[in-house]
């Protein structure tokens, strides 16, 4: 059994996009709305917390065809809970939209 | 470093001046070189005992005074930066302090809780479930991947042993044996590895005290057989552990 599927220990958080201007865009930086995070104060906990952009891909590799990319939490980005967070490999275009997963870890608590 | 050290090096391990600028500096150059024995003498030497102590005498003179050479290697040879960096044991959070239960956050014991028993000289935490309650073995974490909870289970009357150290958990080595070539050959199924009997006798000593302490609180075996996990619109932030 998916341990993931009963006990979920992650908050869900979406890709929005990258940092950007009006032409610009940092595709070094990724922002992240966690859910239930609206506030910039909120944001705190979550700084230096491991975000992983969990995608299907087609071809196994080490007998899954799930695959993650790793990141993890920088800093607040405006005032309303949105944070920006720094991958190993930048996230695709395409994971836009895409919900992300942001762990408990390293935990300060 | 002192302060003659300031002067003469820029930082630790990188003097001031070059091994050319050195070797003027010290002006060693400048001191008469002692005359060691003649050749003559020498050969003399070989002869008799006595000269042949005065001999080396003048010449580890000279060689204290100047290596015997006036030549100098012109490449200034690398010294190693000293570092003044020390280990420093790993500081415990402090929200954990021994009888805390903590929630466990990543591996195969993902959400489970935990009673903290002791830190260990690795800085890794030792903890147990207790075994008897909800299966989690003594074990090491790391601190980054554990939430501590206010609950605390009262451990002063539990003797956590010595022998719990970080080599208790280190991966045994295998023996190669000759016929591992067999082996890899498949001749039948290893057998399964079983924790060795001493382990779980530990195991056991401990756990019957700890249960006994979990026992005496109402609530609290079913509070530790009890997994944690998040649910819909529940956020970590706004939790009081």
């Amino acid at each position: 059994m998916n341990l993931y599927l009963t006990c979920r220990l992650y908050s869900k958080g979406r890709f929005l996009g990258y940092q950007r201007g009006k032409r610009m865009q940092d595709v070094n930086n990724a922002l992240v709305k966690i859910e239930g995070v609206n506030t910039k104060k909120d944001t705190e906990f979550y700084m230096g917390k491991r975000v992983a952009y969990i995608y299907r891909a087609k071809r196994e590799i080490n007998g899954t065809k799930i695959r993650a990319i790793w990141g993890r939490v920088t800093r607040p980005h405006g005032n309303t809970g949105t944070v920006r967070a720094k991958f190993r490999t930048n996230l695709p275009p395409r994971a836009m939209g895409a919900s992300l997963r942001i762990m408990l870890y390293p935990s300060r608590v | 470093m002192a302060r003659a050290d300031v002067k003469r090096q820029i930082v630790p391990g990188v003097s001031r001046a070059s091994r050319s600028r050195a070797f003027k500096n010290r002006g060693t150059y400048k001191v008469k070189r002692v005359a060691g024995p003649r050749r003559e003498e020498k050969v003399a030497a070989k002869t008799s005992k006595p000269a042949a102590q005065k001999a080396k005498k003048t010449d580890l003179e000279s060689a204290i005074l100047h290596n015997g050479s006036k030549f100098y290697p012109a490449d200034s040879e690398p010294k190693p930066k000293q570092t003044r960096k020390t280990v420093r044991p790993t500081k415990l959070r402090k929200s954990i302090t021994p009888g805390t239960v903590l929630v466990l956050l990543a591996g195969r014991f993902r959400g489970k809780k935990v009673v903290f028993l002791k830190q260990l000289a690795s800085g890794l935490l030792l903890v147990t479930g207790p075994y008897a309650v909800n299966g989690i073995p003594v074990r090491r974490v790391n601190q980054a991947y554990v939430i501590a909870t206010s609950t605390k289970v009262d451990v002063s009357s539990v003797k956590v042993s010595e022998k719990f150290n970080d080599q208790y958990f280190a991966r045994e080595t295998e023996e190669k044996s000759k016929d591992a070539e067999q082996k890899f050959f498949g001749e039948g199924a290893e057998a399964k590895k079983t924790l060795p009997a001493h382990k779980a006798a530990d195991q056991k000593e401990l756990d019957a005290q700890l249960v006994k302490a979990i026992s005496a609180v109402p609530m609290l075996k079913s509070y530790l057989k009890a997994s944690f996990s998040l649910t819909k619109g529940q956020a970590p932030h706004l939790m009081k552990f």
